[in-house]
């Protein structure tokens, strides 16, 4: 059972190390989509695995939970690492046409691979402190990718995306030194019972605010968000998607696992509070959107009030809303990886990805301008794509426990991320080209093509699945948040069963 | 014991916050340093101090006898140190490639990849 909990995690490394050594020969691109799909095949068969017999848990190194350290998967983890899996590959073969000879050579693919491993191994650990461990891992892969070329404004993005990120792992380090102070264990699973059990409750929840500020860190929530906006536009544009995609949902993973599974105590007070961090990054993120005129800050702004919408079902803590923030996140990281992927297509071909700068991409690379409706639309919400379910859910679950203003908030925010994806349209899409140009994707070289549009077509395609047939989706969300809720399953899987 | 360290760490935070504060992003990484440091203290702080043997098990045993010292607060502290020196060590070479290719060290100043006359 184990080798099927550590092989998603072992892949991706040993990806990356063979990776460094044939950096720079063509051999290593394409042992990075090797890697990856071997990486999609061993999360699909834990995906079934999960499927079939529940909440799987091994112990590393042959230590019994709660003292050695300890992987599970539930639902939410298993689908987050398909998902995972499933980025990773669209954007291994993206990046073989987008990451140029220099870049290569200085490890891209190695820093890739190490990049998803520390996401696949945040979804699997049970263990808090390797979840730390986990976050440094992934946190030093992205910022080699983010200044790796070391352009002016990467370095720049990069400043501050290195330390405010570092504030929030400080934030998260003291957490765990307290917590351990005041429970004696750092298994989640064990930390559910201790923490529910501990005499003094005011404490937990004063720790709890740290790892909600760290985990608000990560997840770029309002006010922490800052970071994201101002680096997430200046990597590659594979950097930039897989970032986009992955990078925040792993703190709103992990602020959705221990919201649920550990600091339950004070729901009144915990989820309240991020019921209204979640409006008010709804709402933050779209206006800043709203101001910007690139498409990358656009979208970076988007990632934001996004991020939104899943603290919002994490907040509302209802079976039903929780299964709404699992479904949005499965969705929101297909749609948003993929309209950065898009965005550099657009770069490709029309030169730039500055609105004013750009146009007639409808006329001339119709292909694209259809590709490119698919994933905007679905992040505005619009039926019968995967956006509108997420939201759908969402406000029904907020209707469910009369949260008329959230609910209120949420619709508006899809509104006005329609303006923001209209502009895109008609900037980028409609207008004439300013500088009379007829930017065709016949221009690029039909290898080049094939490699930068399969990727964006096969997302394009899962977000037409998940719209069109949700049932089994939202069926499978909503299996994934009653083990949320209830985590006994979790935590006899994890510690044995007590009787 | 806990008093003085709890004062110590104290002490650490407010330094590391009224650095981390300056727009000199040199300060704020200096700042950064001391305050993961009292992240560590309070590692090591919250896992008891006791004047406990070392947890070596004798010969023959299967645990250690009498009261012996937790040592998994500071495996977690070495952990963390290591981990905190690898970024540390990012964070200044980044620091020094901003100063060489943006030529400044003022975070005000720092407007490449965010123009003021950006947006509207």
């Amino acid at each position: 059972m184990s080798w099927l909990l550590a092989t998603p995690l072992a892949l991706p490394f040993l990806t990356g190390v063979v990776a460094f050594l044939l950096r720079g020969r063509p051999a290593g691109r394409w042992i990075s989509v090797a890697g990856n799909v071997a990486l999609l095949a061993a999360a699909g068969l834990l995906m079934a695995r999960v499927l079939q017999s529940g909440v799987i848990a091994g112990q590393m190194g042959g230590w019994p939970a709660p003292f050695g350290i300890t992987l599970v998967a539930d639902y939410l983890s298993a689908v987050m690492v398909v998902i995972t899996a499933i980025t990773a590959l669209a954007v291994a073969v993206y990046a073989l046409s987008d990451i140029g000879a220099r870049a290569e050579k200085l490890g891209y693919h190695a820093l890739f691979n190490f990049l998803i491993g520390g996401v696949t191994g945040a979804f699997l650990t049970g263990d808090l402190f390797n979840l730390y461990v986990w976050f440094e891992v992934m946190l030093i892969s992205s910022f080699g990718l983010l200044v790796l070329g070391g352009r002016r404004e990467q370095i720049d993005g990069g400043v501050k995306y290195v330390t405010l990120n570092l504030i929030s792992t400080i934030l998260f380090l003291s957490g765990i030194g307290l917590l351990y102070g005041m429970t004696g264990t750092l298994n989640m699973a064990d930390l559910a019972g201790r923490v529910a059990a501990h005499e003094n409750q005011g404490l937990i929840t004063v720790v709890a605010m740290l790892f909600m500020i760290a985990f608000g860190v990560k997840a770029a929530v309002f006010p922490l968000f800052f970071w994201l906006p101002a680096s997430y536009h200046t990597p590659a544009f594979s950097v930039s998607a897989v970032f986009a995609g992955l990078l925040t949902k792993v703190g709103v993973y992990a602020l959705i696992r221990l919201f649920t599974l550990v600091f339950t105590g004070d729901t009144g007070f915990t989820h309240h509070i991020l019921l209204w961090v979640a409006g008010l990054t709804m709402v933050t993120g779209v206006l800043g959107a709203a101001a910007q005129t690139d498409i990358r800050k656009i979208l970076s702004f988007h990632i934001v009030s996004q991020i939104g919408y899943m603290i919002m079902g994490l907040a509302l803590y209802t079976p039903f809303a929780v299964a709404g923030a699992v479904f949005y996140l499965v969705h929101h990281i297909i749609v948003k990886a993929n309209l950065f992927l898009i965005a550099g297509v657009a770069d490709r071909v029309a030169g730039s990805t500055a609105l004013a700068r750009i146009g007639g991409l409808y006329k001339s690379a119709p292909l694209l301008a259809v590709l490119f409706l698919i994933p905007a639309f679905s992040l505005a919400g619009f039926p019968p794509l995967s956006g509108f379910w997420a939201k759908y859910v969402l406000v029904a679950a907020a209707l469910e426990v009369q949260g008329w203003i959230i609910a209120a908030v949420a619709l508006l925010v899809g509104l006005l991320t329609i303006y923001s994806m209209t502009k895109i349209w008609a900037e980028a899409f409609w207008k004439a080209h300013p500088d009379g140009r007829d930017p065709t994707l016949a221009q690029l070289d039909p290898g080049v093509r094939r490699r930068l549009l399969l990727p964006v077509g096969a997302l394009a395609a899962l977000t037409l699945v998940i719209g069109f047939y949700p049932e089994p989706f939202v069926t499978f969300a909503k299996d994934a948040a009653a083990q949320l809720l209830d985590p006994t399953a979790y935590v006899v899987a994890v510690l044995g069963d007590p009787s | 014991m806990e008093a003085l360290l709890a004062v110590t760490i104290g002490v650490l935070v407010a330094g590391a916050v009224y650095l981390m504060l300056a727009r000199n992003v040199l300060r704020f990484i200096f700042g950064l340093v001391l305050i993961s440091n009292a992240a560590n203290l309070v590692i090591f702080t919250a896992g008891r101090l006791t004047p406990g043997e070392p947890p070596l098990i004798p010969e023959g045993a299967d645990a250690p006898v009498g009261t012996v010292a937790n040592a998994l607060p500071q495996a977690l502290v070495l952990t963390a140190i290591v981990i905190g020196f690898g970024l540390f060590a990012f964070a200044l070479v980044l620091m020094f490639r901003a100063y060489t290719s943006l030529g400044t060290l003022q975070s005000d100043e720092m407007r490449v990849a965010e123009p003021r006359d950006d947006g509207l």
